[in-house]
């Protein structure tokens, strides 16, 4: 009865069907080839997703590499001295003695202090109403604040030996912006505490502290003689030795003020900017949440141009059956495709999120960063992105009978 | 029980992959039976009954032409022969091998070794020169593209179209393509040929061409079934079966 039966060989490398992965590879590239303008209008959409993602990333991280760079240049090193509260929430005085003792301080590379001078504010002119002050603040300091905070002078100079003698004044640069001065003439004064004040300079912004720049400055002596008053430091900026930040960091509190330490506060500028710059890493939520509208919008159409091609290709899946291909061939071969169609969307969206980065950290005189994950990511999600929405297709192109294809 | 293991050795002589070179580009057929269906009905679904029953056999290096009417089970009977499909019921041995319990793999590996297609609409894919397209032929058995390249080379030649190698389907005639589809199916040295009105897109002329060039294939060895419209090629094949309504109603040997 079963005289010709034998049983079939089963995986070996003779008799068995086999598509080895770069026959494969080489099969689902033809399949787009043949197919350039629907493969390329069906990547659009990958492409588009990916971009918008790759660019908010990269202009983000951009953004971040400028500030963080801006900081490093300013140096980490900058201390800043304040009074800080009391239990009861009251504001505590740096003793006038701080200051030298601060001075005199090991791994101190330099230091300069502040006064606020609170009851003082600055007009153009003496008709101005008091009330209008412009919000802002006028202080005494040292000669040496520019360096100090790392900052130079947009025009003029600084406070120096004459400022401790005669009325002279600095501006700092929103200061100088609200004042209406641009840069230093000749005979250009301002009203300052029933004086009028001479101005020698506008400095350039203070990075590191802000508050610097809505503040006008005038000499300690100056101040003294003018108003009569004894001011307490409000501000100490101390530069320490880049390798002992730490310690010294540490002991400026009981060195300002020995017996109440504790009512002294020392912050690290660098560290709320390092902070704001990693915050300002933060991808912009709204814009990723864009691109990923865009990536499902494309691997709708990737479905949806696969579905197509199954129905066109029924010829083609018929007579691949017919030379050997299993149905696993026939649906790996479809997702091979369409995650190869994405991926190449992804890697097209790579280099247009790149080039969209470029142009903007060009325009913005920022460095040109794409995080390394970009570059991974994009064509991995495409590819991912594609074999998901493939595989409904895939199965479908498999389940195809091949007598019905072939008849087709 | 003899029968099996002899059955089992004179294939396994024949290694499956070993292509280029001169010999005959069919694989010797043994003596034997190339393809036996026992009682093999096909329905399909809504009832249809494409098959009743049919129980044929056909030796190795035998030649048959299938006639019968539109609707009678000829192209379901030869793509259950090339295990395209199973039957609904019925045992079918092809090559040696029993269909009904072999696996999807399994049958695609014997359709990828030892059976080749010839369709009607020759199913060329038209960006692919005819090299290529024979060369695809071979795509599932594992080949590397050299190897594929020098059989279909081989082949190309065998059906006398040495000088349109490179060109693409669009270029040749239709006789011409329909060698080249000839050509995919014998490259790969197949036990069985299995034709589906080959000739039917043919004008008469190149129709005739086709034919004398499948029956030359005979003499290389292969067992060639052939389902055609036209008498005249029908009674050209040394055996004639008659189909209608999904049953063999005559078998006949001239």
């Amino acid at each position: 009865m079963s005289a010709t039966t034998a049983t079939l060989p089963s995986g070996g490398p003779n008799g068995s069907a086999r598509l080895p992965a770069r026959e494969l590879l080489g099969v689902a590239l033809q399949g787009i080839r043949t197919r350039r303008l629907r493969a390329a209008l069906s990547a659009l959409g990958i492409a588009i997703g990916i971009a918008a993602m790759v660019a908010v990333v990269g202009v983000s991280a951009s953004a971040q590499a400028n500030l963080l760079a801006e900081i490093d240049a300013l140096g980490t090193n900058l201390l800043t001295v304040t009074p800080g509260q009391n239990f009861l929430g009251n504001n505590e005085v740096l003793p006038a003695t701080s200051v030298p003792m601060i001075h005199h301080m090991g791994n101190v590379d330099n230091d300069v202090a502040v006064y606020q001078l609170s009851n003082e504010n600055v007009y153009r002119t003496p008709y101005v109403p008091p009330a209008q002050t412009g919000g802002i603040g006028v202080d005494a300091a040292g000669d040496n604040l520019p360096q100090v905070m790392g900052t130079s002078m947009a025009s003029g100079h600084f406070l120096n030996a004459v400022s401790s003698r005669y009325p002279e004044v600095v501006l700092g640069a929103e200061a100088a912006s609200i004042l209406g001065i641009h840069h230093v003439g000749s005979h250009l004064l301002v009203y300052l505490g029933n004086t009028w004040f001479n101005v020698v300079g506008i400095m350039k912004p203070a990075v590191l502290d802000s508050t610097l720049d809505s503040t006008v400055f005038i000499s300690l002596p100056v101040a003294e003689r003018l108003f009569q008053q004894q001011p307490n430091p409000s501000e100490i900026y101390v530069r320490a030795n880049v390798n002992d930040v730490k310690p010294v960091s540490n002991l400026l509190a009981p060195t300002a003020d020995p017996q109440n330490a504790s009512g002294v506060q020392v912050s690290r500028p660098s560290d709320a900017l390092e902070a704001r710059a990693a915050a300002k890493g933060q991808f912009t939520t709204l814009l990723l949440g864009l691109g990923a509208v865009a990536l499902l919008v494309g691997a709708i159409g990737i479905a949806n141009i696969m579905v197509i091609s199954v129905l066109e290709r029924r010829g083609e899946i018929g007579l691949r059956r017919a030379l050997g291909a299993t149905r696993r061939h026939i649906s790996v071969q479809f997702l091979t495709e369409s995650a190869l169609l994405a991926a190449l969307g992804g890697l097209a969206g790579l280099l247009i999120g790149a080039g969209a980065t470029e142009v903007y950290s060009v325009a913005q005189n920022e460095p040109f960063v794409v995080p390394l994950y970009a570059l991974i990511a994009a064509p991995v999600a495409g590819f991912a992105i594609g074999a998901v929405a493939g595989l409904y297709p895939a199965i479908k192109a498999a389940r195809l009978s091949p007598t019905e294809a072939l008849r087709a | 029980m003899s029968a099996e293991v002899e059955k089992t050795e004179v294939l396994a002589e024949q290694p499956a992959v070993e292509l280029p070179g001169t010999p005959p580009p069919i694989r010797r057929q043994p003596e034997g039976l190339a393809v036996r269906l026992d009682r093999v009905t096909k329905e399909y679904p809504g009832g249809v009954q494409a098959l009743r029953s049919v129980t044929v056999e056909v030796a190795g290096r035998d030649q048959v032409a299938v006639i019968g009417p539109s609707g009678s089970g000829k192209t379901t009977m030869l793509t259950i022969m090339g295990t395209l499909e199973r039957p609904t019921s019925g045992e079918v041995h092809v090559a040696g091998y029993e269909v009904g319990a072999a696996s999807d793999g399994e049958l695609a590996g014997l359709r990828a070794h030892r059976i080749g297609f010839v369709f009607q609409d020759f199913h060329l894919q038209e960006h692919m020169t005819a090299l290529d397209n024979v060369a695809n032929g071979m795509l599932y058995m594992g080949l590397g593209l050299k190897q594929r390249r020098e059989a279909a080379r081989f082949a190309l030649e065998r059906v006398g179209l040495a000088n349109r190698i490179e060109f693409r389907p669009k270029q040749l005639s239709g006789g011409e393509r329909q060698r080249v589809a000839i050509a995919r199916a014998i490259a790969k040295r197949p036990l069985i040929v299995l034709a589906d009105e080959p000739t039917g897109n043919l004008d008469s002329k190149s129709g005739v061409g086709v034919v004398e060039l499948l029956h030359g294939l005979a003499s290389d060895g292969a067992t060639l079934v052939l389902i055609t419209h036209n008498p005249t090629i029908a009674a050209t094949f040394p055996r004639e079966i008659q189909m209608h309504d999904g049953e063999i109603v005559a078998d006949e040997r001239s």
